[in-house]
């Protein structure tokens, strides 16, 4: 009994939802739950921290009009010419650049934030996990030593796990 | 109301897997008809490139441009395509935040919509310029000369809205698509699967994935609003900033907004009719959903109906003699039918879908469609062409006809569009199958065993 993980697949979501909380009293506390659609009830019962990717879409942001402005207000003192007798430095247009690099660096940063939270890519088998799991079925992973391991299969087995194993 | 529809029976919501099945279903190799719909989009193709090769040779001579007017249906194109591609921002990004659940079955045909509708439109600023192999000089880059952008000129503010518009919306549809490529991958077998399974990034439905999938959505839909409703009204600029009559107005940009928001809801039921049903989808994109894109179509008209009558009554109003010449000369001078036109697809048309009846008949529906598409590129050309053929001194003034090469390339560009959206349906799921899972009530064991 050497396995580093168990897992139990679902087919109900209260189900998943009780398990996951007994799991939790009984102090199995390394899980990662698969699930075909994202729920609330688990986000709720999970109870992760944040996630930090809007930290990404701020400073994404914050780079992005920092960009923008600087960019237009540089490259126009840098060969300076007037056009239709407006200042070299003519805020109002600028606005519009600003705005649009702040979007496009806000998005890209919020998605680079995605990609490295969620570890992705990641194209190596990940343990417990099923194709089911994408299809209609949930799933538990618990992770710990011998004895957690032993309390997370009798608490996945009576919560009506249709399948429990090692992996 | 109620006593006057037929009662439907409720059918029965699907499950998650069916859901998959239904879905993944319409990847199936594709039949006889797509390889015929393929080859004749591909001739349309051939025909703009034709057309292409033709001007790059003659030069922009071969058109049908009459000094002054040197903005001719290239541009008018443009403006439509970029119309086209805000609905489905709309639908994705803005009824997202907006919590509009019927949004999920269509958003997906209507993402991809706004990617090769942008992609189409980007092709028209080259293709209307005389020596377009020097397209790049748009683009801030530090030349031999030291010499940068004009940055207070809209047709560069254009250059950074359209391409941060296609860089995030393509953004936005291919994030949306890992889940569901991660569930085509697990059904699928052999070199598919690998495919599909480097294409969804190794994506496996964990809580992590999850959370920060989650929130990424949410920002992106939030970055994602506030740019559809900026792109259109920097396009509105390249007009508004302009002096001609027609153009020097400060609507446009709401104006120009909602007429993007009505022709892409038109164009979204021209596609989604014919697809629901050669897919077989008929139980994910309903009646129902119709009915409210059709009452978008009706919102949208209306705005679009008062910025006609605005326009009219500012250009009377203001007592200039040059705008009021304008206005008249676009409903009663040479181009009266295309003003008409466009008045009668915008304005009057879509005022059928008042009737319940209608906006709950695909038939209909279609017909409506297809008259607001020809309505909104019409209302591109009036506003373009119509202002410039009569400008401030009547020596000035000319008519403008558009020549085989442009009918080539606008026939091209249909074509362009419809390619890139055949081999979206053929390679992606075109519902989105976790969305619609998460619409769908949860499989729970304690409704199962009162039920």
């Amino acid at each position: 009994m050497s396995a580093p993980a168990v897992v139990g697949v679902f087919a109900y979501l209260d189900d998943v939802v009780a398990a996951v909380a007994a799991l939790k009293a009984r102090g199995v506390t390394q899980l990662t739950v698969y699930s075909p659609v994202p729920r609330h009830e688990l986000d709720e019962v999970l109870a992760r921290p944040e996630s930090p990717v809007r930290r990404f879409t701020l400073f994404g942001g914050l780079a992005g009009v920092s960009f923008g402005f600087f960019y237009a207000i540089a490259t126009s003192l840098d060969w300076p010419l007037v056009v239709g007798g407006k200042p070299i430095v003519s805020v109002p247009p600028f606005v519009v650049i600003g705005f649009e690099t702040t979007i496009l660096l806000g998005a890209l940063a919020t998605v680079a934030g995605m990609l490295l939270n969620a570890k992705l890519p990641r194209l190596g088998r990940s343990p417990g996990y099923d194709p089911r799991f994408s299809n209609d079925r949930f799933g538990i992973v618990a992770y710990g030593g011998p004895a957690l391991l032993e309390t997370a299969r009798e608490v996945l087995g009576a919560s009506g796990a249709e399948a429990v194993r090692d992996v | 109301m109620a006593t006057l529809a037929a009662p439907v029976p409720a059918a029965r919501e699907p499950t998650y897997a069916e859901v998959n099945r239904d879905v993944i279903a319409t990847l199936a190799p594709p039949t006889r008809r797509w390889f015929l719909l393929m080859g004749g989009v591909l001739t349309g193709l051939a025909c703009g490139a034709v057309s292409w090769a033709w001007q790059l040779k003659d030069g922009l001579g071969i058109t049908g441009y009459t000094p002054p007017i040197f903005w001719g249906t290239y541009i008018t194109t443009f403006v439509f395509w970029v119309g086209i591609a805000h609905s489905g921002t709309l639908i994705s990004a803005i009824l997202f935040l907006f919590r509009a659940g019927w949004r999920t079955a269509v958003y997906r045909a209507s993402e991809a919509m706004t990617v090769f509708a942008v992609m189409t439109a980007g092709l028209f600023p080259i293709l209307h310029l005389g020596r377009a192999w020097f397209f790049y000089w748009v683009m801030p880059y530090p030349n031999f000369r030291g010499l940068w952008s004009n940055f207070r000129s809209p047709l560069v503010w254009d250059v950074f809205a359209i391409s941060t518009y296609f860089t995030v919306s393509a953004t936005f549809l291919a994030m949306g698509l890992i889940p569901d490529l991660a569930a085509v991958r697990d059904h699928a077998a052999g070199w598919r699967k690998r495919v599909y399974g480097i294409v969804s990034l190794g994506w496996k439905n964990s809580d992590r994935e999850w959370l920060h999938f989650g929130r990424m959505y949410l920002f992106l839909a939030a970055l994602a609003t506030p740019l559809v409703l900026s792109v259109h009204s920097v396009v509105s600029w390249d007009f508004a900033m302009g002096i001609v009559p027609g153009w020097h107005a400060t609507i446009f940009a709401p104006y120009f907004v909602a007429g993007a928001i009505f022709s892409g809801c038109g164009m979204v039921i021209t596609i989604l009719v014919p697809l629901r049903r050669v897919l077989n989808l008929e139980r994910y994109i309903q009646v129902k959903h119709f009915e409210s894109l059709a009452k978008l179509c009706l919102l949208t008209s209306m705005i679009v109906s008062y910025a006609y009558a605005t326009e009219y009554f500012v250009a009377w109003y203001s007592g200039n003699a040059i705008e009021r010449s304008s206005f008249y000369n676009r409903a009663f001078g040479p181009y009266w039918w295309a003003t008409w036109t466009m008045i009668t697809c915008n304005a009057f048309i879509p005022q059928l879908l008042w009737f319940r009846k209608v906006r709950t008949s695909l038939t209909w529906l279609f017909v409506i469609s297809i008259f607001i598409n020809i309505g909104m590129w019409f209302e591109r050309f009036v506003i373009i062409v119509t202002s410039l053929s009569h400008e401030f001194e009547p020596w000035q003034w000319a008519y403008y006809v558009p020549r085989w090469p442009e009918y080539g390339i606008m026939l091209g560009s249909f074509c362009w569009f419809a390619m890139w959206f055949l081999l979206f349906i053929r390679f992606f799921p075109v519902v989105a199958i976790a969305e619609v899972k998460e619409a769908l009530p949860p499989p729970l064991r304690r409704r199962e065993g009162h039920g």
